[in-house]
C-alpha cells in the first residue's frame, strides 16, 4: 500500500480513548471468562499426569477409577487418533502422551465424573507403571554427548551432521564478514549467557467446556487466542471433520502467546464423547506451570566489535534453545531479531532448537526476541562502557534506518527505531540525576509483528448502528480499537457500534490473537469492510436520487453528491438510508478477509533506574520509562497499557522469574508464591512516550504493539545493574541470591 | 462424603446451600450460588482473584471453607454496585483502562474498596502494599493505582 492511500491526519475518533465495551461486565463480575460456563448434565474432568521427567508408560489400569461411584468416563492415548504427523503429532503427544512421559506433569489419562472433588479422587485411583528414564532438562547438558535421547527421529534434514538427536533445527543467518570485521574493531567483547525458562504467568487457568456426540458433531467453549486453530486443532486429534465442531472463544483472562493451541480441550471432547455427556475441564495453577508452555531456557554466545567512536564493524551469536520435549523454540527468532536494532555490514547469527524433559514451550509474546537482546544489549553497553561513549549515541551511530539491509535479510521499509532513540536522549529521565547506589541502564528491542488470516463481517442496522464480528479474541482492549476505526469510516458515533468476538460458525478462518496482529490485520479489515458498506451505501444514495453511483461520495455519515454537476441533493445520512434499506435492495453489510503482509516492525528503546541492596542482593526497579513506535495509535490508553505491561513482565523475567528443576527433574516451583511474578509494591509507575511513525501497510499506519515492550528490559536492567553495583550479570534472572554471588566475586 | 447445610448471607441476600466439607468458599460461590464473579487464578492465595469480604474482612475464598460461611455475612464483587448504580472505583477502573483482560478486576475491586473503607486517603505506596496480593499480568499495575487514588480523592471531596 502506498503512504499516499493512507488517511494522513484529521481523525475524528481514532487517537481518542472512550471507555471499552466490555468495560461494565469487567467492573461487575458478569463478563463469562473460561471457567464461567456451565451446561445441563455437566461432567467434570480430571488429569492424571506423569510425576516423572522421563519414563516408560508400561501399563494403565484405570478399573478402580472406572469402579467409583460418579465416574463416567476414563481416556487415555487410545482414545484419540492415531498415526497423526506433523505439528498436530507433537500436540497429540503434548496433550496425552503416548509409549513415553517426557516431563514432569505430562498427561497420561483423564477422568470425568459428576463432581470436581470425584474427579480428583478418580485421578488418583488410575494405577499407571512407569519405568523410569534417564533425563535431561538444561539446554547445554540436553545437547551434550551422553545426554539421555528423548526421541531419535525429531531432528530435521536442516541439522548438520554430528549433533545428538536433542538437537532437532538449526538456522544459519547473516552477512558479510565478520572475521574481517572484527579484525577492524578497536574492542571485540565476547561473552556467554544464560537465561532460565520463565511462564506466560496469565491470571486465568485453561479451561474449557466441550460436548461431543457420536454423530461427530461439538461444540467447545474454551478461553484461547485463537478458536480457529482450536478447532482445526480438536477435531484433527479426535477425528472429526473441522466443520463439525463449533468453537466459542470465551472472554479471556490473560494468554500472551501461552493460549495459542490447545491442552485440555481435545481431553473434554474425547471424555465428552465417551460419557454422552458435557465435560468441562478447569485446570489447577500448578497443572498450568508443570504442562503449559513455558518460555525456552537459553544459553548464548555473543561477540561485538567496536571501533572507538562506536562504529560496531562486526556481530555475531550463538543461541541455543531448549523448548521442552517436542520441536519448536524460537531459536531463528531470537537470531533474527538479535541485531535487527542495527545496521551491520558483517554480521551472522546461528540457532539450536533443543528437546529436553521439560513441557514443550509456547510462544511469549516475541517469542525467542527477549533472550537474545539481554545478551546482544549487555555486550553493547558493556562495549559502550569500556570506550567510554553514550549508549544512546553508539545506538543512533549504527541504528537501522529506512533502506538498511536487516541483519535478517530484507531492507527495511520505513521504520521509528531512531526516533524511540531521540526521543529517549530528549526525556527528562534520561538527564535525571541519580541517587547514590542507583544506575541508569537502556537497551533497544525489536519484533518483527504478524498479519496473519484475517476475516471481518460489519452489519448496519436499521436504526443506523453496527455491528461487527471479528474472529480475534481481545486480549487488550481491541474491540474498543474496532469500534474507532469503523467509526471512523462509517462517520457515526463510538457509542453506536457493536463489536463481537465471533464463533467459528460464523467467519472464515481467523489466526490467533498473536504476533501483535490484532489491531494491524483486524483493524485492516475492519476498516475495509466499513468501506464496502459504505460503497453500498452510496449505491443506495445514488439510486434514489437518480444519479450514477460515482456522482456519490462518503462524508461525515452522510453520502453527498460530488458536485454541482452531480445535482442538488442534501446529505443523505447513514441511518435514512438503512431505515429503508429492506426496500432499497435489502440489508447493508460489508466484508472483508485476507492474509495482509504489511504488518511493519517495530521497535522501542527503554530507560529505567535501579538500586541494589548490597545486604540482600534485592534489586528494585525504581524509575522506568517505554518509548516505543505505535505507527498510529488508535486507542491510546490501551497502546500505553501494551508498553506497561510488556515492561512489568521483562521486569519479572529480568529479576525474579524462573522454572527450577530439582535433581529429580519435577518442577519445585509450580505455585505463584514460587514462581513469583511482580506485585504491585515491586513495581514504580511506568512512564509511557508513544512515537508515531506510521506503517506504510495500514491504511491508517498501525503498527501492532503488544510484544517489542517485553524486549528491551531484559537488557536495560541488567545495564543499570551494572551501573548500580558493578557487578555483569549474565545469567537471568538476576535473583537476590545471583547477585548476592556477582558481589562477592567481585570483592 | 456427607454434606453440610449451610445458612448465610451473600450480598444482603439470605442464601442456604448444602456442600461437601472439603469445597471453598470459592467453590460454593461459583458452582452452587452462580455467582462467578470471583475467580480462581491459583487455588492457594498467591493471586487474589477470588477475593471476598467476609463479615468485612477481606480474604482469598479460595482458603476459606464453604461451611465456615455459616452465619457470615459475604459480600462479593457483584455486590459493589447498588442496581444501576456503579461504586465510583468501577466508573474510574473502566475511565482509566485500569483493566486489559480483567480477569483480576473482580478481586482488585473487593480488595481496593476493602482498602478505602478503611483509609480514606491512601498514599501511593499503601496502595500498593495493600494490593500486593492481587497479581495483575497485563498491566503493570500503573493504571490500576492512579484509578484507585483517584477514586480516593473523588470521595474524599464527595463526602
Amino acid at each position: 500500500m502506498a503512504l499516499d492511500d493512507q488517511k494522513p491526519s484529521g481523525f475524528k475518533f481514532v487517537g481518542t480513548s472512550p471507555d471499552r465495551p466490555d468495560g461494565l461486565d469487567k467492573v461487575t463480575g458478569r463478563a463469562r471468562f473460561g471457567a464461567d460456563a456451565y451446561a445441563p448434565g455437566m461432567l467434570h474432568g480430571a488429569v492424571v499426569r506423569s510425576p516423572h521427567a522421563h519414563a516408560r508408560i508400561v501399563r494403565i489400569d484405570t478399573s478402580k477409577a472406572e469402579a467409583l461411584e460418579g465416574v463416567k468416563a476414563v481416556v487415555t492415548r487410545a482414545d484419540f487418533v492415531d498415526g497423526l504427523q506433523g505439528e498436530f503429532g507433537f500436540v497429540l503427544e503434548n496433550v496425552m502422551a503416548g509409549e513415553k512421559a517426557l516431563y514432569d506433569g505430562h498427561a497420561v489419562a483423564a477422568v470425568a465424573a459428576s463432581s470436581q472433588l470425584i474427579a480428583r479422587d478418580a485421578v488418583k485411583l488410575v494405577e499407571v507403571e512407569y519405568e523410569v528414564l534417564p533425563h535431561v532438562t538444561d539446554v547445554d547438558a540436553a545437547m551434550a554427548e551422553n545426554a539421555p535421547v528423548l526421541n531419535d527421529s525429531y531432528a530435521d534434514a536442516s541439522v548438520p551432521a554430528g549433533h545428538h538427536p536433542n538437537v532437532v533445527r538449526y538456522h544459519d543467518s547473516g552477512h558479510g564478514d565478520v572475521d574481517a570485521g572484527f579484525a577492524e574493531a578497536d574492542l571485540v567483547i565476547e561473552d556467554s549467557f544464560k537465561t532460565e525458562a520463565t511462564h506466560q504467568g496469565y491470571i486465568e487457568p485453561h479451561a474449557c467446556l466441550a460436548s461431543l456426540g457420536g454423530d461427530g458433531k461439538g461444540e467447545l467453549w474454551c478461553t484461547t487466542q485463537g478458536h480457529w486453530i482450536a478447532q482445526k486443532t480438536c477435531a484433527a486429534l479426535v477425528g472429526i471433520d473441522t466443520s463439525q465442531l463449533r468453537v466459542t472463544a470465551s472472554e479471556i483472562g490473560g494468554g500472551f502467546g501461552g493460549k495459542t493451541t490447545v491442552f485440555i480441550e481435545p481431553v473434554a471432547l474425547a471424555l465428552s464423547r465417551k460419557a454422552n455427556r458435557p465435560v468441562k475441564i478447569v485446570m489447577t495453577r500448578s497443572e498450568v506451570f508443570r504442562a503449559t508452555g513455558p518460555t525456552s531456557s537459553t544459553s548464548m554466545d555473543i561477540k561485538i566489535g567496536m571501533k572507538k567512536d562506536g562504529t560496531i564493524t562486526a556481530a555475531q551469536g550463538i543461541f541455543r534453545l531448549q523448548g521442552g520435549a517436542f520441536p519448536g523454540a524460537p531459536m531463528e527468532f531470537s537470531a533474527m531479531c538479535a541485531f535487527a536494532p542495527y545496521s551491520l555490514t558483517n554480521v551472522h547469527q546461528v540457532g539450536y532448537d533443543v528437546i529436553s524433559n521439560r513441557p514443550k514451550q509456547a510462544a511469549y509474546r516475541a517469542p525467542g526476541a527477549p533472550m537474545a537482546s539481554f545478551a546482544v544489549e549487555s555486550v553493547i553497553d558493556e562495549l559502550c562502557s569500556q570506550l567510554d561513549l553514550d549508549p544512546i549515541d553508539v545506538r543512533l551511530k549504527n541504528a537501522s534506518r529506512e533502506g538498511t539491509k536487516a541483519s535478517y535479510g530484507p531492507k527495511f521499509e520505513r521504520i521509528g527505531l531512531v526516533e524511540t532513540l531521540e526521543a529517549a536522549k530528549a526525556h527528562p529521565h534520561y538527564s535525571a540525576p541519580l541517587e547514590p547506589g542507583q544506575g541508569r541502564g537502556i537497551s533497544c528491542g525489536f519484533w518483527f509483528n504478524h498479519g496473519g488470516e484475517t476475516s471481518v463481517s460489519l452489519a448496519l442496522s436499521e436504526d443506523g448502528t453496527c455491528q461487527i464480528s471479528v474472529g480475534t479474541p481481545d486480549i487488550g482492549g481491541s474491540r474498543a480499537s474496532m469500534a474507532l476505526m469503523a467509526a471512523e469510516e462509517l462517520g457515526i458515533p463510538y457509542e453506536n457500534i457493536r463489536v463481537t468476538i465471533a464463533d467459528t460458525a460464523t467467519l472464515g478462518y481467523n489466526d490467533v490473537s498473536h504476533g501483535s496482529r490484532v489491531t494491524y490485520a483486524s483493524g485492516l479489515a475492519t476498516i475495509k469492510a466499513a468501506k464496502d458498506a459504505v460503497g453500498k451505501l452510496c449505491k443506495r444514495a445514488a439510486a434514489k436520487w437518480g444519479i450514477p453511483e460515482d456522482a456519490v461520495y462518503w462524508e461525515d455519515g452522510c453520502a453527498k453528491p460530488s458536485g454541482a454537476n452531480a445535482g442538488n441533493f442534501d446529505p443523505m445520512p447513514l441511518a435514512k438510508i438503512t431505515k429503508s434499506m429492506g426496500r432499497s435492495g435489502g440489508p447493508i453489510s460489508g466484508h472483508f478477509e485476507a492474509t495482509p503482509e504489511g504488518a511493519g516492525v517495530s521497535f522501542g528503546t527503554h530507560i529505567v533506574d535501579a538500586e541494589v541492596d548490597p545486604e540482600t542482593g534485592k534489586t528494585a526497579v525504581v524509575r522506568y520509562t517505554v518509548i516505543q513506535d505505535a505507527g498510529k495509535a488508535i486507542h491510546p490508553s490501551y497502546v500505553e497499557g501494551q508498553f506497561q505491561g510488556g515492561a512489568a513482565q521483562g521486569i519479572g523475567w529480568a529479576l525474579n522469574e524462573e522454572y527450577i528443576y530439582g535433581e529429580d527433574g519435577r518442577l519445585q516451583n509450580s505455585i505463584f508464591l514460587d514462581y513469583r511474578v511482580p506485585v504491585a509494591s515491586d513495581l514504580p509507575m511506568i512512564d509511557t512516550v508513544i512515537v508515531e511513525v506510521p506503517n506504510p501497510g495500514h491504511p491508517y499506519g498501525v503498527r501492532g504493539v503488544g510484544e517489542t515492550g517485553i524486549v528491551p528490559p531484559l537488557a536495560a536492567i541488567a545495564n543499570a545493574v551494572s551501573a548500580a553495583a558493578g557487578v555483569r550479570l549474565r545469567h537471568l534472572p538476576m535473583s537476590p541470591p545471583r547477585i548476592l554471588r556477582a558481589l562477592k566475586d567481585k570483592g | 462424603m456427607k454434606k453440610i447445610h449451610v445458612t448465610t448471607t451473600v450480598n444482603n441476600d439470605n442464601v442456604e446451600f448444602l456442600c461437601d466439607p472439603r469445597e471453598t468458599l470459592l467453590d460454593v460461590l461459583r458452582d452452587r450460588l452462580n455467582l462467578t464473579g470471583a475467580k480462581e487464578g491459583c487455588g492457594t492465595g498467591d493471586c487474589g482473584a477470588c477475593s471476598v469480604t467476609v463479615d468485612g474482612r477481606l480474604v482469598c475464598s479460595c482458603l476459606v471453607l464453604g461451611a465456615e460461611a455459616e452465619g457470615k455475612k459475604i459480600a462479593t464483587v457483584e455486590g459493589i454496585a447498588k442496581g444501576e448504580e456503579l461504586h465510583p472505583l468501577q466508573h474510574k477502573f473502566i475511565e482509566y483502562a485500569a483493566l486489559q483482560c480483567g480477569i483480576c478486576t473482580p478481586g482488585i475491586l473487593v480488595a481496593a474498596k476493602s482498602l478505602l473503607e478503611k483509609n480514606p486517603d491512601p498514599t501511593e505506596t499503601e496502595v500498593r502494599y495493600w494490593l500486593a496480593g492481587n497479581l495483575c499480568r497485563c498491566t503493570g499495575y500503573d493504571k490500576i493505582i492512579r484509578a484507585v487514588m483517584d477514586t480516593a480523592a473523588d470521595m474524599r471531596e464527595a463526602s
